[in-house]
């Protein structure tokens, strides 16, 4: 298997990848890591998604159909971003993988088995987080593996483990609204790591954040990622987010939300926003956006143009 | 400090008028007491152990009464609040049973379990269960539904996602119906106690009217409202100032 070029040996010796031992109980690895995410071979897609549709009732009473048809496969591993207009129904396309909603048809499949409902094999970042207030940062990190029923030592390794993936270990016991936004978005990120969900599900996650510490997030991210092996689905409006993170990126139409075209990110890792080459990739993806963007502005202000 | 001169002028001011009021002898002893005679009743009180007595036992009372409301308005606020025919029609319903005074279902109680220990508890229990029920209710519907769905998606289910995330979630916008469900069951209690020879505050209360005894029921007043000032002022102050220091809500 190809290595991944996205990581850096320098990490390697700093953080070390949980893996489980011969005698199935958790424990650090030593400084190999990776990939995980080429470890599978046999070609089945981590998630598969199976003519997924959605419609629901407006307040007149008429049906809208927000998802129409989709389907998309993802390899185990796999970086995909989805980006669309806003309105498109990526984030619900999010809740529809993670179980939280039914969808009207269609499947989700993980490792070729249809799931329904919530599942710790597939956790989503909310676009809000949806940290708990009344826990300690530590505590947030703990909770699905409390839900699980894991052993209290491993729960107290692994929290220990992930906050420090995530740089936060020195504020354990600190409570959530006492961190900074991008704090909290690592937060997120260890609290949805320490369950060790196959599926990594994030809902524009950087959307709220300021420019440095989006792109500092960006790298952390792609060093996780890197370093665990997930297989994660990104959604974003922002192209060059998506071209920036993503091994491929999905393109959504605007009402009813489709595939509109798929796109390989064939670009060397680790890769920059400001990289000519990602700039470039991501206008060719803009172009095709923008015909979208235009129809969602026509629907709701009965606007055409659009520039720029 | 400042603070604490103002009150003790204040209660000063306050003692010193009732003193010069009752100095002056205008009403007899049993309908204006002095306060010295209101002192000697506490010390006496406290000395032969019967307002000891009165508080365990009214206490008791209370922490039985009130811990029944809070898990049946708990389940009956939360039932409501998750279905949508219910909510229509029991909400309303209990929206309308509160404009009853708790005190209203003390001959229904007698007649239903005689002069007991079960009549007491009974308008304890409903004089609070439908505060408790309402802000169960409202609690749950403000709650932001991203902790629900954060709960499922990290895997709780049913019993553990109320008790670990939509229990703990609600608990700021349920606080003050607590407070008030208990405010509402010590009255009830006090109330209820006043009918027969139950021990409680409440007979104290009586007891103190049936001897003429007007120290002995200013007294038992006094007992009554501190006890009720502790409990707000420690016990729910105190888990207020935590629950927005966690939440960050006020400056810690």
């Amino acid at each position: 298997m190809t290595p991944n070029p996205a990581v850096q040996p320098s990490f390697a010796s700093e953080h070390r990848s949980p893996v489980r031992g011969a005698s199935g109980r958790w424990k650090a690895a030593g400084p190999a890591v990776l990939p995980l995410r080429y470890a599978d071979a046999s070609g089945v897609p981590k998630v598969a998604l199976k003519g997924i549709s959605l419609s629901y009732k407006t307040n007149d009473g008429s049906r809208l159909l927000a998802l129409d048809n989709i389907n998309l496969k993802v390899k185990p591993g796999e970086f995909l971003c989805i980006v669309g207009p806003s309105g498109c129904g990526k984030s619900t396309l999010l809740h529809l993988i993670a179980g939280l909603h039914p969808a009207t048809s269609g499947n989700v499949l993980v490792d070729d088995k249809v799931v329904q409902g919530t599942g710790t094999d597939r956790i989503l970042i909310f676009q809000e987080l949806g940290l708990f207030p009344w826990l300690t940062v530590g505590q947030n990190v703990d909770f699905g593996m409390k839900m699980k029923a894991v052993s209290k030592a491993e729960r107290r390794e692994k929290t220990q483990y992930y906050l420090r993936l995530v740089h936060l270990s020195q504020f354990k016991d600190s409570y959530t609204h006492q961190l900074s936004g991008g704090m909290r978005q690592r937060v997120a990120l260890a609290r949805a790591l320490a369950t060790e969900p196959d599926v990594l599900l994030m809902d524009e996650p950087f959307a709220a954040l300021d420019a440095q510490t989006r792109d500092l997030l960006h790298d952390e991210l792609e060093r996780i990622w890197a370093e665990t092996g997930r297989t994660i689905i990104f959604v974003t409006h922002n192209v060059r987010e998506a071209v920036r993170l993503g091994d491929r990126v999905a393109l959504m139409t605007f009402r009813p939300g489709r595939v509109k075209r798929e796109y390989l990110i064939d670009l060397p890792r680790p890769r920059v926003l400001e990289d000519t080459t990602v700039a470039k990739s991501a206008r060719e993806i803009l172009n095709d956006l923008r015909e979208e963007i235009n129809k969602s502005l026509e629907e709701q202000y009965g606007q055409k143009e659009v520039t720029a | 400090m400042k603070r604490f001169a103002r009150h003790a002028i204040f209660y000063g001011v306050l003692i010193g008028i009732w003193v010069v009021l009752a100095k002056l002898k205008i009403w007899p002893p049993y309908v204006f007491p002095t306060p010295k005679g209101v002192m000697e009743s506490l010390w006496a009180g406290f000395a032969d152990h019967s307002f000891w007595i009165a508080i365990a036992v009214s206490m008791k009372r209370m922490l039985l009464g009130y811990s029944l409301s809070v898990v049946l308005g708990m389940v009956l606020g939360l039932g409501v609040a998750s279905n949508k025919f219910l909510e229509e029609t029991m909400g309303g319903l209990l929206v309308s049973l509160q404009s009853l005074p708790s005190i209203c279902w003390l001959p229904l109680a007698v007649l239903w379990f005689g002069l007991t220990e079960k009549a007491i508890l009974f308008v304890v229990v409903m004089g609070s269960l439908l505060s408790v029920t309402i802000a169960m209710e409202t609690g749950r519907q403000q709650m932001p539904k991203i902790y629900g769905m954060a709960g499922r998606n990290l895997g709780a289910h049913g019993f553990k996602l109320f008790w670990y995330v939509l229990l703990p979630a609600s608990l700021p916008f349920i606080l003050s119906g607590l407070k008030q469900g208990w405010a509402f069951a010590w009255r009830s209690l006090i109330s209820g106690e006043m009918i027969f020879v139950s021990l409680g505050l409440g007979q104290l209360l009586m007891m103190g009217r049936d001897l003429n005894d007007m120290s002995q029921v200013i007294a038992v007043m006094m007992l009554i409202i501190a006890i009720g000032y502790i409990v707000d002022g420690l016990v729910f102050k105190t888990i207020e100032r935590r629950l927005q220091h966690k939440w960050g809500l006020a400056p810690a």
